[in-house]
This record gives structure tokens, sequence and C-alpha cells, in this order.
């Protein structure tokens, strides 16, 4: 069996899972956030029982539409603080926490062989410390309050095995959108990604966050890397205990519908166009893109590793003027090591505006929105129609580096040509 | 739910995402009618108007890719949907369909053979799809017999409010 599988069987007690076969998994964490919590309530109440299944097993947070930016958010945020309360859960309040997908790891929610749900589509982040993550809706969510169950079908697996060393400014963002570019939007419909090879091996979490965190842009249902020493390092102290990794490493005839190969030796940085996560294209093939504006964060690069990188290319230069550069890291810790690295400096000396740790524009409901026709270039990790704010403005993605070397010369820019032209 | 539904089609094309069903700025509201008022308003400003009298959904491929929000089957379901049938769906969008009794149908081939305007007839229990305005006709795989009876009960949660109370 591949990890994905062992994983599955443990968790619906057999011996072993095969793809297509439906089966009823225990459910070791469950996580919601303010705007899919407020749903899952209301049909939790529906269900006419008065306790969670397991209240050490299910996690609030409020990171969305942070500090709450209207009178219905404000609503939404204390219907979740009432249920944590009654229910006595863990809740991450405004200010203790950030964006789910960096507090859940961070704050030892998730261990490696776990079978962990959350109301957010991108929980399959949690794949990178070898856990089965995925989304799921605020009703599922509820009915897992409930029961501490969920029905899955066991996915297919496709192997994406990467190799060599990544050139100066290229990063696992610019992986997983050239991967993304290939596989093409619903390429790994239904399946499991499975994230394997050299380069994943030496990849620090952060990088594979950002791998795994996107494996739901080509439709996967979870993303998947065997835990290993890099992965115990980050854990240990916040979580309890750590299980045997030897019993999550993929059998060697372990099943894989199929294998892709991907080298990075040779990749440049890359970006995918609007408005849709398969249009990429190399950084350097765009052509002149004017931008108005530049977001370096969300679930996917807010990390401190990207935070680093965009200071690197942001030090001593200057935000263009009719730029606006946002900054959000993507926890309260991270913001904390950001500014004792003196890399907030870095950015507020730069032009940039640094704001507190939520999903901000991410996802165009809370600060940072795009007016018509205007064009930002962002970190994050959707660039559908109006994910942003206005239906007529556009959204690059690209890595921390692209972003932050945009941000100087006002349109999109392959980072890598930056100090040449300076 | 029953069995079978009758509805005129409104098509749309490949990786219809919950960004464009339902925009991120809607999530902050809580009644599903007023959700339904901003259905897929960023392709079409006109659609919860189209919907009103109750329509069937033909999408292409990947049909409700993107984020997990619930509230985008549920501003379909109150817009006037009545079910939506795609080549593929994203998983997460068909799981919350079912959930909160939204029905949903993977058929391959359907895109081709519906335009908007078609009247379309569905048997949910035979698994079969019927283009009366131009004859075609499919038969897809039955949904699991769980899944029906979720979508017989009304969601997700009236079917566990049935089968915890029988306990
Ligand atoms: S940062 Fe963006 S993608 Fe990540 S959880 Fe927040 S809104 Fe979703």
């Amino acid at each position: 069996m591949n990890i994905t599988e062992k994983i599955l069987a443990k968790a619906s007690g057999k011996k072993a899972v095969h793809p297509g076969e439906i089966i009823d998994a225990n459910v070791d964490m469950v996580m919601v956030h303010d705007l899919t919590g407020p749903l899952a309530v209301e049909a939790f109440k529906k269900i006419g029982i008065q306790k969670v299944w397991d209240n050490k097993k299910v996690v609030v947070i409020l990171d969305h539409q942070v500090p709450a930016e209207s009178v219905k958010a404000a609503e939404l945020h204390k219907t979740m603080r009432q249920f944590a309360k009654d229910q006595n859960l863990q809740i991450y309040d405004v200010g203790k926490g950030g964006i789910c997908h960096q507090v859940m790891p961070e704050k030892g929610h998730v261990t490696p062989g776990a079978v962990i749900v959350g109301a957010d589509s991108h929980t399959c982040t949690y794949g990178a410390f070898g856990a089965f993550a995925t989304g799921i809706g605020s009703t599922e969510a509820a009915a897992v309050f409930a029961t501490g169950k969920i029905w899955l079908k066991v996915p297919p697996a496709i192997k994406v095995n990467v190799k060599g060393k990544f050139q100066k400014y290229v990063t696992p963002k610019d992986l997983i959108l050239s991967i993304i570019g290939k596989m093409g939007v619903d390429g790994a419909i239904y399946k499991s990604a499975e994230f394997t090879g050299p380069t994943i091996k030496s990849m620090c979490m952060s990088g594979r966050m950002t791998l795994c965190n996107m494996a739901v842009e080509m439709g996967a249902k979870n993303g998947i890397i065997e835990p290993d020493e890099k992965t115990s390092k980050f854990l240990e102290g916040r979580v309890k205990a750590l299980p045997d990794f030897e019993a999550l490493k993929s059998d060697k005839d372990a099943v894989y519908e199929r294998t892709v190969e991907f080298d990075v030796s040779k990749m440049e940085p890359q970006v995918a166009c609007p408005s849709s996560v398969d249009n990429v294209k190399p950084v350097s093939e765009v052509g002149n893109v004017p931008i108005e504006q530049a977001f370096i964060g969300s679930c996917t690069n807010g990390r401190i590793e990207d935070l680093r990188l965009a200071a690197e290319v942001l030090k001593g230069k200057r935000v263009k003027d009719g730029v606006r550069a946002l900054v959000i890291p993507a926890s309260q810790e991270v913001y904390r090591q950001a500014l004792n690295e003196g890399l907030l400096e870095i950015f507020t000396d730069a032009g940039a505006i640094v704001c507190g740790s939520a999903c901000g524009p991410c996802l165009g409901g809370h600060i940072g929105l795009l007016a018509a026709g205007e064009a930002c270039v962002s970190t994050s990790n959707r660039n559908f129609i109006g994910r942003m704010g206005s239906t007529q403005a556009s959204v690059y993605l690209a890595s921390p580096a692209t972003v932050a070397a945009s941000a100087v010369t006002g349109k999109l820019t392959d980072p890598t040509t930056l100090e040449a032209k300076a | 739910m029953n069995g079978k539904i009758k509805a005129p089609a409104i098509k749309f094309g490949n990786n219809i995402d919950t960004d464009v069903i339902l925009p991120g700025k809607y999530l902050i509201l809580v009644d599903p009618c007023e959700l339904a008022k901003h259905a897929l308003e960023s392709l079409d400003t006109a659609f919860p108007d189209k919907a009103k009298k109750g329509i069937i959904i033909v999408g292409g491929k990947n049909f409700g890719c993107g984020s997990s929000r619930e509230q985008a089957p549920l501003a379909l379901k109150y817009s006037g949907v009545k079910c939506v049938i795609a080549e593929s769906f994203a998983r997460i969008f068909f799981r919350n369909a079912i959930n909160i009794g939204l029905p949903v149908i993977e058929c391959k081939g359907i895109s081709s053979a519906v335009e908007t305007g078609d009247a379309l007839a569905v048997d949910f229990e035979a698994g079969k799809i019927e283009n009366t305005s131009n004859g075609k006709k499919f038969q897809v795989d039955k949904l699991p017999p769980f899944i029906l009876e979720i979508l017989a009960d009304g969601g997700l949660i009236e079917n566990l409010r049935r089968r915890m109370n029988k306990k």
C-alpha cells in the first residue's frame, strides 16, 4: 500500500484498502474557521445532540474576516466563540493564532498518520507532515462533530517524483505551479497526489506545505509526503508524541495510477496567469504586465522562509510608486519571528504595508481588494474571476521572490533579472 | 427530493469554480435566500432570475472546483437549481451538494448533448437522463444506496438525525 492507503486502512480498522473502496474512517482532528464554522454550528444544533464527540479533537480558528471588518463578520465570530465555550473547544481567536493551515501544525494539531478533516479546501496542506488531510463542507463538519467519523472513497494515487536542485530565486511555489500547469486544474481530481524524490527530501517543511497546499488546485483529494527527520524536527515540542514513521512509508510495491516526473534544475520562476491556476508560464514569457498590487502572504506562502526570501529581494529597494505591497505573516508566531529577524523593518522601509496575521486579500472578503481593471501579483493559491475583489480585476500567482521583484518594478518581473537591472 | 425531475437546462463551461458560483465577499451572509441572490452573478447577473422557476444546471469538467464553501451549492439550491449534471465534479462540491440535499450527477458527454433552454428529465433511481428537446438519452452509474438515502432524506443532517434517533 502507499502511505495514503495505509493511513486510511488503519483509520477504518482494516488490514488493507483499495482505490475505489468506500470506508468509514475515524477522524483524529476536525477544524472549522469563521466562514465555515457558523454553518457547521447551525447544522450541528439541528442534529439534536448536545455535545461534540470529542472536544479535544475539534479546533476553531478565526482567520478569514479577521479582525472583523463588518457587523456581520463580528456576529459570525461571536457565534464561534460561544460554541467553543459551550463545547469547551480549543479556539484561536483574533491575535492568538493566524491562518488556520499555519496554526494547525504550529500548535501541534497535526500528527503524521492522522486523519484530519477541515471545513476549508486547503486542509490538504497537512499532508506535508504525512497526515491524510482533506477539505470538507460545513454540514459534513457538523456530522463529524457528532459522530467522529466520515465516509471516504479510497483515492487512486498519482506519484509526483521530483529531482534536481532549485536555482536561486526558484522555489517550491514555482514547482507546484509548474506541476499544476502540466496536470491541469482537474488533473488529479478525486485522487491522492504523493510527492516524492530527492528534491522533496531536501525541501524544508515550509516548502512541503506549499506543495501540499496547492494539491487541491489540481483537484486532488489529498497531497501527501512521507514524514522524515525534517518532519520530526518541526513537530518536536509541538505534538505530544510522534508515531513510528516506518509504518507510514509507501511500500516498494505500492500501486500508483501513474507517475509523473519533474526536474527542477533548469526551472525558471513560474506564474499562473488569470483566471485559472493551470494557466502557467515562465515569468520571462509573460511580457509586459503592469501591476497595481503585490501580495505576500496566505496559507501558501506566508511563512518565515517566504518572508525572508521576499525581504532579501526588497532589502534596500522601494516599492514602485503606484503599487501597493501587502505583507501578511501567516501566523502570530511567524509575525514575531519576522519582527525579531528585522524583516518587518525591511518591508516597511521599502514602502510595503504589514498587516495582522489572517487571510487578508486572498479570498477577496476583507482587506486589500482590487478595483476593476487592476492587476495583482500574489503568493496565494487562486486567481479565479473575482477572487480578490472586482470581477474585472486580474490575479497572477507567483512565488514570494517574484512578487517582491514585481513590487519593485511595478510590473511582473522575474526575480533573477532584478539584480542585473538595478 | 423525489426520484424524478423535469426542468429546463442552463449550460455552463468547464471549471466553474466556487468563487464564481458565490464570491467570497458574500460568505458573511447567513440567510440562504440572500446567498441565492448572488448565485453565479459573476458570469450572469440575471442567473437568479432565470433559475427562479426551477432549472437544471449542465456543467462541463470539474464543476465546483476551488473553495470548500458550502454556501456555493446552498446558493444554487435556493436560487431554484433542482439538480446539477456535469462531465465531472470537484470532490468537495460534490459532497457538499449531496449533504445539503442538492442532487448532483456525473454524466460523460452531457455538455455536448444539451443547450441552454433544452428540457431535461432526470430519473435518479434509474440513473436515466433524457434531453426531451432532442431525444438524446444517457444512462449513468447509480449513486451508492447510502447517498441516495441522504438525498431522499433531504440532506446529511436530516439523514443523521433519523439514524441517530433510531439507535
Ligand atoms: S489564506 Fe486564502 S486560501 Fe488560505 S485559508 Fe485563507 S482564504 Fe483560504
